[in-house]
């Protein structure tokens, strides 16, 4: 009965799908939205009907991964992708269809940006229209709920994801199939699941173009978990700076409840989940799981001490699972596929694989998905093409204001949760900028330290106050102010914040000024002056 | 408390509706405080004195509370902003491809830095912690249109036909 449900909501398309023969994929992602995309899009779509093509349709997808390059046009099934496409080009890329290519526009994909991904997160991102429910069950979307709701037992699901090895893909890295275990078997009336999509770090935009690429994925993997802990009502907490992401979900989930997909007996099942969603207002700290259940309430979003942890005590008290957006979009495919083949991708630590938004000094900037445990310098050089303008590479940025600069000597690293962490850096939410040879190192310290002293919530002393005079000491060494006491001072100062702050943002402050101090302490001590002799009070 | 009436808007502005049709949409629950201050600041641009108390009395919140959230997150402004609103990504990708150059271009042409105004209410300047669209940096929003890859020079030219307009 739930699979025939699916069926007959997937037919409509598949007909429709029968009598097109060619398709036109334009990326109506934010990036290229903001490149002119919705108006190639149109033009496509009125000079089709001008021509009366009925076998050839024009369609906005997601994200296909290289950003830069937008508004990006893919024609389908010939798959030639087009960069940097204007309206003038339109009547062209038509013609070109079924015929020789256009060239003036076109770009291989036979390269190692495109064959070096292995796409789990993002596979349906290049291929279905983000806006039509119908499209995502023509990809097989939904099946993992249907299989979930039919044939599988709420243990058996959680073992499922446990089998997969996968991993909280928000940072910390924090095992998500015990994570479900544990608020599965928590007591109290009522449950809740909470996605936190409030992605913070700049420089990462991995869960804006999944949101914007695919929000029906997410969705089905918040109502795969809330079958597996027994939840009813879920939250979507999203930026309030992601406008498009925000009405894509609007829709999504709208769509959903008016085709019986989500709601009340969710499928003609017996299990209800309701989704709202909760708009973020521009505070990174909210980022943190406690925090970000305070803005849920209507509060200022300042974290607590934990335990306890959301998982017993979260919303209003209830027992919470709280997961990120790629965390919930890899559940329907682990479902699918099976835990097993899941664990089969990655490191012996970090299973599956892992959504990176590159972007800085590199020649493809975008978005990109590759296996746990691939090297930096494949990610850098081999799919981001290096650093363009005959620059040299001097060091990769990773998980932003929490993480820490690798610098070359380092780049083979293979890229997992522990070995990020032992770098100093962290693997964060999965934002990667590289910074050439004219990247000031102490400058860039600086720059994060500027962020999280803003951001700093002001509830615990460390933070707080630690943020602020790491941030002046910072400043006092580019102006040459500084001396050898100063610097010891700021090692003081790092140490100190990192261990006495309440939560992840105090906590991981420091990392950046630590990475740069590791890595390039040789900066830092040519900007150092002598300290000054003591002068005597002035006598009367 | 079967009586009880919600508090009438401050003043007769159609724009209220939207604020009270967000307000009934979570049943006046003072978990929906951050979501109403959305509503008014969308429909009104800011968050006035007058409004944050008519927010906190219909959704029996105290007033304090209202003014700390309101003032806790970036998003919110007291004050009323210009004409224009120009957005400047501070993200990383941006900060390294040459937003502080942007911010002093702009700072030389129209006289004001980051969350200021121009004197004759025409330009708002304001900083975004990442636009999310770290690919095309540096990015500046422009009353809503996100434009990529600027140089000092394109963006002066830019604000200046939208504020000349």
């Amino acid at each position: 009965m739930i699979h025939e449900m699916l069926e007959e909501l997937g037919s409509g398309i598949a007909k429709e799908r029968e009598k097109t023969k060619h398709e036109i994929r334009v990326c109506t992602a934010a990036g290229c939205m903001s490149n002119g995309a919705d108006k190639v899009l149109g033009a496509f779509q009125s000079e089709l009907k001008e021509r009366k093509q009925t076998a050839c349709k024009a369609k906005g997808v997601g994200c296909m991964g290289p950003c830069a390059g937008g508004p990006v046009v893919v024609t389908h099934p010939d798959n030639r992708m087009h960069h940097k496409v204007e309206v003038s080009d339109v009547p062209a890329i038509i013609d070109s269809i079924g015929a020789a290519a256009y060239t003036a526009r076109q770009v291989s994909t036979d390269t190692p940006f495109y064959k070096r991904q292995q796409k789990i997160v993002l596979e349906n991102c290049s291929s279905l229209d983000p806006e039509r429910l119908e499209d995502y069950i023509a990809h097989d979307g939904y099946q993992g709920l249907a299989h979930v709701l039919s044939e599988m037992s709420s243990s058996e699901v959680i073992q499922e994801i446990m089998a997969s090895g996968l991993r909280g893909r928000g940072g910390a890295g924090y095992p998500t199939g015990l994570k479900w275990s544990t608020v599965a078997k928590a007591g109290g009336r009522k449950k809740y699941v909470v996605c936190n999509a409030d992605e913070g770090d700049p420089g990462a935009f991995m869960d804006r173009s999944v949101l914007e690429s695919d929000p029906h994925r997410v969705i089905e993997g918040m109502a795969i978990a809330a079958v597996a802990v027994g939840a009813e009502e879920g939250y979507l907490y999203v930026r309030a700076e992601y406008p498009l992401a925000i009405s894509r979900l609007h829709k999504a989930i709208r769509q959903a409840e008016r085709a019986g997909v989500l709601g009340k007996r969710m499928l003609g099942s017996t299990h209800d989940f309701h989704v709202q969603i909760r708009l973020g207002a521009g505070a990174f700290v909210c980022g943190e799981e406690t925090a970000l259940l305070a803005s849920i309430e209507g509060k200022a979003g300042k974290p607590r001490p934990r335990p306890p942890y959301p998982a017993e005590s979260g919303l209003w008290g209830y027992s919470t699972l709280i997961n990120n957006v790629e965390t919930f979009a890899s559940i329907p495919a682990i479902i699918k596929n099976g835990g097993d083949w899941y664990a089969s991708i990655g490191t012996e630590s970090s299973k599956g694989t892992k959504v990176f938004a590159l972007a800085g000094s590199v020649t493809n900037t975008g978005l990109i998905e590759v296996p746990m445990g691939i090297s930096l310098r494949e990610i850098v050089f081999d799919i981001g093409g290096g650093v363009p303008d005959g620059r040299s590479f001097k060091a990769v940025q990773t998980g932003g204001p929490s993480g820490g600069c690798i610098p070359a000597e380092h780049l083979d690293t293979p890229v997992d949760f522990e070995n990020l962490a032992k770098l100093g850096s962290i693997m964060g939410s999965g934002g990667m900028i590289v910074m050439d040879d004219t990247a000031n190192m102490i400058d860039v310290a600086r720059y994060f330290m500027e962020f999280s002293m803003t951001e700093s919530c002001g509830k615990c002393v460390p933070c707080r106050v630690g943020t602020v005079h790491m941030y002046n000491l910072l400043g006092d060494i580019l102006d040459g102010k500084a001396t050898a006491k100063d610097l010891a001072l700021l090692e003081e100062l790092c140490d100190v914040t990192r261990t006495a702050s309440l939560c992840g943002l105090g906590q991981s402050a420091p990392n950046p000024v630590v990475s740069t101090l590791q890595y390039f302490r040789s900066e830092y001590d040519a900007l150092l002056v002598e300290e000054a002799p003591a002068v005597p009070a002035a006598k009367e | 408390m079967l009586d009880y009436k919600h508090p009438e808007p401050p003043q007769q502005d159609k724009r209220w509706k939207m604020v009270r049709a967000e307000m009934r949409r979570h049943g006046y629950s003072p978990h929906a405080l951050i979501q109403v201050l959305h509503a008014v600041q969308s429909a009104f641009g800011y968050l006035d004195n007058e409004s944050l108390r008519y927010v906190a009395q219909a959704l029996r919140v105290p007033l304090s509370r209202v003014y700390g959230v309101a003032t806790f997150y970036h998003y919110f402004t007291l004050k009323p902003l210009g004409e224009h609103l120009c957005v400047v990504c501070t993200g990383t990708a941006c900060y390294i491809k040459g937003v502080p150059q942007l911010l002093t271009a702009m700072k030389d042409e129209f006289g004001i830095g980051l969350e200021e105004t121009t004197a004759n209410r025409k330009l708002s300047v304001t900083s975004a912690r990442c636009v999310g669209a770290c690919g095309l940096a540096p990015v500046v929003v422009v009353d809503n249109e996100a434009h990529g890859n600027l140089t000092p020079d394109d963006l002066v030219s830019r604000l200046k036909e939208v504020t000349e307009k």
